[in-house]
């Protein structure tokens, strides 16, 4: 695989081939490429957030370094309660969300339990929920007056505060989260090959020390990957607590900083530079845990643990708690449906009647917003997987100086959280006008669909290196020695067999981009230019448009739910092509 | 350490509807070497396990010492085991790997790692007490796995293919590094493996399985020389199979082929069957007849180096015959009219 194979060299005769080679830089489209790419993400991600960070340490009046907006940061005590609260919020839903998640891994992965399809597939749906959308369904039926509360007070004369205050975001945020805690588990452990117990019981170990010793700490990467993700998303997340009217934590702190003062203000930047701290912090932690220690340690035709039945009362036990948590975890989505069909759904255990009223108005009032969505998800998805197979391409099949960079750089935007980005884009695009116009480029719609496009990009690149790895060099390499040039062979053979995994990514970034809310929300200008979760977020801050709210954030689930469903469709479908390939 | 003899009666097993393992009987002696020898599927590695306690329980009895262990937990049985994937923890460095079983012995500490020393000093590797396995080469991962079994003291020691994950050569030294420590600890062991040579070099004895039944047990020697069905004789080594039938002509046996040629048989030969199994080493080729020679053609020939395997017809089939090679030796060239004499001392009729 060089890049001065003949064909390539043939085109190029002439002059430059006498003149030495240093002096005339290798440039192929591949290069072209990564330049064009490198800068790209150099506009759109490092260069807004360089900014935000550097006007976090620069005097607001006379713009020189300084200290000084971290010390009245940590002078203010809002600041310093919302740094705490942000910090236990999030721990409090990682300890909730393993709570969830633990027993349901366990019990899938380790027991002959028919539930396991049910769990493995309803596990996954809060996923499919952005949390801001279920935030207000949940307040309904967990809520002071919420339906679990007045029967509680009813039948037993008391009630539990589920969602008073902080208590709110992390029982939603843990119940949207814990999936990742939950397929990182299952899989590490899926992942541990049956000898490493029978090892350890040959040696005399069982039960709970077997657990203990071995099972749990070869577990233990894929636990704390999961942890460590829900860490991050609980504690960039701003659409959350902003719904729950949580506003003493540090991301709505941030939004509420810039949007009511303005981007001139030194404590939003802070508090993004602390955001962007902590989440790399986390991936970092993460990191160090996970190094060295890749305990997939499956053997070909080894087989996973070994499963074993459950005894009567256990299964009880076993299905109780499954159902007993699904229900929890599907709440939300309960609520929102019936908040969307209900009438008038106020200090009782259910709505007092039901409508198609909400839907009505939903369409009525959002036409634009589901429109817009359309757009700026689908920009965001096409640019995602065009980059994400160039960068693939580059890192995977070429030796292109610094190829690694591209791949560390687009990834780096999983460190920085929608509120940082979109207060960076305000910042770095203010002041430069849109082509032609005299709009300044920060208010201009392109701007939401280039973050959503930078937001989406590590998780679309993933699925293209995934897609790519899969297609052999050699599959390449019989195209090139039978005369196709390293264009046409990527064109004729890697693109297209590459197609389901970049269709795959397509469709999870456009349905995850659907429902972004919090670089989204620092953006819109005016509600012409919103998106759909933008809109959820309109409806939901009066009690009347709740309905239409809800009905709307039923339209972004579906939108979700059928993207994911169509992204592992198509991985299913080529998978399956693949390997009736490899028969024959 | 007292040494254990494992005798197996009338095992069956199944998985669901798939029998695996049917009627085995086995007596194994205290200290002996004892290899299960088969192709995959055989059943070997299952009979092993069984053994150990893992997968289905076993109909039949198993006793090691003279203690039935069917149904036993495994981690009752006090039978060491080491996995054809070594199955080190990656979470534990080679000291606490080695000292697991131990700890789970509840072993006071400072004599654990007395004993954990004494066990890496006997596999060699004194000096990667401190790695991580990761960090450790194939051929080191397994003696690890084996000094980590080894220093618990179990009764018996089980190998499940405990060379097949290495290369060549290291895998022929690492299998005299076992015969050796066998012999030092005098465990009662069972080597489990589909390869002959792996079983002919280290073993006292072997059981030859098929499809779950045992098909013969006896000395490397005694299976090769004296094999008992066409499958042993075709798995250990090569075997050329002639088909015809016996006769007795004036007193004197001998074999006729179905080509109606003739092979004259040892007067205290037995078997009447109607094939005869022939060893390639034990039949010379030459271009001239002589008394009782099989004529054939040469199709095929390979200079193997120490030897030349040609492969001729006759007698109604193809027959492999070695003929060792020696500096000025002739090579036949294919297509050869030949005539083949056959060593029939060493002949075995089934």
């Amino acid at each position: 695989m060089s890049l001065n194979d003949p064909n390539h060299v043939a085109s190029r005769a002439g002059l430059v081939d006498r003149l030495p080679r240093w002096l005339v830089p290798n440039m192929t489209g591949v290069h072209l490429a990564a330049v064009f790419i490198a800068l790209l993400l150099l506009g759109l991600l490092l260069v807004p957030v360089a900014q935000v960070m550097i006007v976090a340490f620069q005097d607001p009046a006379t713009g020189a370094a300084t200290l000084q907006n971290f010390v009245d940061f940590f002078k203010t005590s809002l600041f310093r309660e919302s740094f705490w609260n942000s910090f236990y919020v999030s721990a409090m839903s990682v300890v909730v969300a393993t709570a969830i998640a633990l027993p349901l891994a366990y019990i899938t992965t380790r027991f002959h339990f028919s539930g396991s399809i049910l769990i493995q597939s309803l596990g996954f749906i809060p996923l499919i929920m952005p949390p801001f959308v279920g935030a207000v369904a949940m307040q309904l039926i967990f809520g002071r007056n919420g339906t679990v509360n007045l029967l509680l007070r009813d039948w037993f004369g008391f009630d539990i505060p589920f969602m008073e205050g902080l208590n709110g975001v992390i029982l939603v945020q843990s119940i949207h989260y814990f999936p990742f805690i939950l397929i990182n588990l299952s899989a590490s452990l899926r992942n541990i090959d049956r000898s490493m117990e029978e090892a350890a019981q040959n040696l005399g170990s069982h039960g709970l020390r077997l657990f203990k010793r071995i099972v749990f700490p070869l577990a233990m990467p894929g636990y704390i990957a999961g942890a460590a993700l829900v860490f991050i998303k609980v504690f960039d997340d701003l659409g959350t607590p902003l719904l729950l009217n949580v506003n003493n934590m540090l991301a709505p702190q941030a939004f509420l900083r810039i949007s009511s003062i303005g981007i001139s203000d030194p404590m939003g930047y802070v508090i993004s530079v602390i955001l962007v701290v902590f989440s790399v912090l986390s991936l970092w932690a993460s990191f160090l845990f996970m190094r060295g220690k890749d305990y997939a340690t499956v053997q070909k035709g080894g087989g996973g643990m070994a499963k074993r039945s459950l005894k009567r009362g256990e299964k009880i036990i076993a299905y109780g708690a499954v159902i007993f948590i699904l229900m929890l975890v599907l709440s939300p989505h309960f609520g929102l449906l019936l908040l969307s069909f209900g009438t008038i759904w106020s200090y009782a255990p259910l709505p007092d009647g039901y409508t198609l009223q909400n839907y009505v108005t939903m369409w009525e009032g959002s036409k634009t917003f589901i429109m817009n969505t359309v757009l700026y998800a689908g920009i965001a998805a096409t640019l995602d997987v065009i980059i994400g197979t160039a960068i693939a391409y580059i890192v995977l099949r070429t030796g292109i100086f610094g190829r690694k960079g591209l791949d560390y750089l687009a990834t780096a935007a999983l460190a920085v959280p929608g509120v940082v980005l979109g207060i960076g884009y305000l910042r770095t695009f203010h002041a430069i006008d849109v082509p032609f116009t005299d709009e300044p480029m920060a208010s201009w719609w392109v701007i939401i669909a280039l973050a959503l496009m930078i937001r989406r990009l590590p998780y679309a690149l993933r699925a293209c290196m995934a897609a790519l790895q899969q297609v052999s060099l050699a599959l390449e390499e019989a195209a090139e020695s039978l005369g196709a040039t390293k264009r046409r062979s990527i064109q004729k053979i890697v693109i297209p067999l590459m197609t389901g995994g970049i269709l795959a990514g397509f469709v999870t970034s456009f349905a995850t981009a659907a429902v972004e809310l919090s670089a989204t929300i620092m953006l819109v200008n005016s509600n012409s230019d919103a998106p759909l979760s933008y809109g959820i977020y309109l409806f939901m801050q009066t009690p009347s448009g709740r309905g239409a709210g809800a009905a709307l954030g039923i339209v972004a689930v579906i939108v979700v739910a059928i993207g994911t469903i169509a992204s592992q469709f198509i991985i299913e479908r080529d998978k399956k092509l693949k390997s009736s390939g490899d028969a024959h | 350490m007292k040494k254990a003899g494992i005798t197996i009666e009338n095992v069956h097993l199944a998985f669901g509807d798939t029998k695996v393992l049917e009627g085995v009987n086995l007596d194994i002696q205290p200290g002996e070497f004892f290899a299960f020898l088969g192709p995959s599927g055989s059943g070997k590695s299952t009979l092993l396990r069984a053994i150990a306690g893992f997968g289905p329980t076993p109909e039949g009895r198993i006793l090691i010492g003279d203690r039935d262990v069917v149904g036993l937990d495994p981690w009752t049985r006090n039978v060491g085991m080491v996995f054809q994937s070594y199955a080190l923890w990656p979470h534990m460095s080679v000291r606490d790997n080695v000292g697991f079983g131990l700890k789970e012995r509840k072993v006071p500490s400072a004599q654990i790692r007395k004993k954990v020393d004494a066990a890496l000093e006997l596999v060699e590797l004194a000096h990667l007490a401190d790695r991580m396995p990761n960090q450790l080469s194939g051929g080191q991962q397994q003696r690890i796995a084996l000094a980590r079994t080894v220093v618990v003291e179990p009764d018996v020691l089980l190998l499940d293919e405990p060379l097949s994950n290495l290369d060549a050569s290291l895998r022929v030294h690492m299998r005299r590094e076992l015969l050796r420590l066998q012999r030092q600890l005098g465990l009662t062991t069972i080597f489990v493996t589909h390869d002959q040579e792996e079983a002919n070099t280290t073993c006292d004895r072997m059981a030859v399985l098929d499809k779950g039944v045992i098909q013969q047990v006896g000395s490397p020697l005694e299976l090769y020389d004296r094999p008992e069905s066409l499958l042993v004789a075709n798995f250990l080594g090569t075997a050329n199979i002639l088909e015809g039938k016996v006769e007795i002509k004036g007193g004197a046996r001998r074999f006729v082929t179905k080509t109606g040629d003739l092979l004259p048989l040892p007067d205290d030969s037995v078997g009447e069957g109607g094939n005869i199994v022939l060893r390639p080493q034990n039949i010379s080729i030459s271009r001239t007849q002589a008394s009782g020679s099989l004529p054939g053609k040469v199709q095929h020939s390979e200079f193997l180096g120490s030897q030349i395997r040609y492969l001729v017809s006759a007698g109604g089939t193809e027959i492999v015959v070695d003929q060792s090679h020696r500096a000025g030796h002739d090579w036949i060239e294919t297509g050869a009219d030949v005539h083949l004499v056959a060593n029939t001392q060493s002949a075995v009729v089934l």
